[in-house]
């Protein structure tokens, strides 16, 4: 396979794999180099690849396993404390700004939820997966599923009204 | 799209029983002007999830056949290896004194060994008339003892 060819298998994906790395590890820095990591992963498995029937299934799981298993060692653990830091709690007077700010409210608050919620909230809202492409990739139950995903939803407008009630008093 | 439809299917949303298809009708619905006050408190959380679709991956990543590259390393080593056993030569031990020297050689050194030899005999027969003169101082000794 030469890598032309590599890069239009890979192309139509690798931006939901960084936006997953990303919700997963919080720092584009770090998300960055799991993506690389995953991409320099495939490519060294391309002549396997053509037996995988869904390319991108595959790499989302690897992407997801790689980057559970980086929160898990310490080095992540350093990362996660420099990253909590950057929260940015100004209000703004203006009205737009205020509309972007809650934009980046749901961020922050997503960033506080369970890896399963982040995951399946990520791939459900953010990359519009079906749910039976979830069970494969997340390796879970249908009802677990939406069991999660209603919860992360909940979460998500509990904390949201939360804020809002807060920033206008 | 009818406010109705709309509330209905956010309580579905938060349900998680919504398909794709409805859950684009809400993205659509909240990314609009129109959007009722008493649901506008959703609004930023469908916005997000439009913006957070945006972003995009920009690193380069480096694909080099890198394995190709080891594989090469080995064969070089085994060149030189080649290379360096056909000009190896062993400094050969000669085994016998024909091998190193020319017969003349060994010739004319059997002859200064020879003169050398003779030589030296004639040095020890001088020796002999020492040895008398022991004979006799010995029996001068014993005499005295």
């Amino acid at each position: 396979m030469k890598q032309t060819e590599f890069l239009n298998i890979v192309l139509p994906f690798k931006d939901k794999l960084f936006r997953m790395a990303k919700r997963l590890l919080v720092s584009t820095e770090e998300a960055e180099d799991a993506t690389q990591e995953i991409l320099i992963k495939l490519w060294s498995k391309k002549s396997k690849m053509e037996s995988y029937k869904n390319v991108e299934a595959f790499a989302m799981t690897m992407t997801k396993n790689f980057c559970l298993d980086r929160l898990k060692s310490k080095q992540a653990g350093n990362l996660k404390l420099v990253h909590s830091n950057y929260t940015d709690s100004s209000t703004s007077l203006q009205g737009q700004l205020e509309a972007k700010d809650s934009i980046n409210w749901v961020e922050r608050i997503m960033a506080e939820l369970p890896e399963q919620q982040k995951m399946v909230l990520q791939l459900r809202d953010v990359e519009q997966y079906e749910y039976e492409e979830i069970e494969k990739l997340l390796d879970m139950k249908p009802t677990a599923i939406r069991v999660t995903l209603s919860r992360a939803r909940k979460t998500v407008r509990e904390k949201l009204m939360e804020k809002h009630n807060y920033g206008i008093a | 799209m009818e406010l109705h439809n709309i509330e209905k299917l956010i309580e579905k949303y938060f349900d998680a029983t919504t398909t794709v298809a409805e859950e684009e009708t809400l993205r659509t619905y909240f990314s609009g002007d129109e959007i009722a006050p008493h649901l506008e408190q959703h609004a930023p959380l469908f916005n997000y999830f439009k913006k957070a679709k945006e972003e995009r991956f920009t690193k380069q990543v480096p694909l080099k056949p890198r394995k190709n590259y080891l594989k090469w390393v080995s064969v070089a080593a085994i060149a030189v290896f080649m290379v360096g056993l056909y000009f190896y030569q062993p400094t050969s031990v000669p085994e016998t004194l024909a091998d190193e020297y020319t017969p003349e050689e060994i010739e004319s050194a059997k002859e200064a060994l020879a003169l050398l030899a003779m030589n030296f005999n004639k040095g020890t027969e001088q020796l002999n008339h020492l040895e008398e003169f022991e004979k006799t101082t010995n029996k001068f000794l014993t005499k005295n003892n």
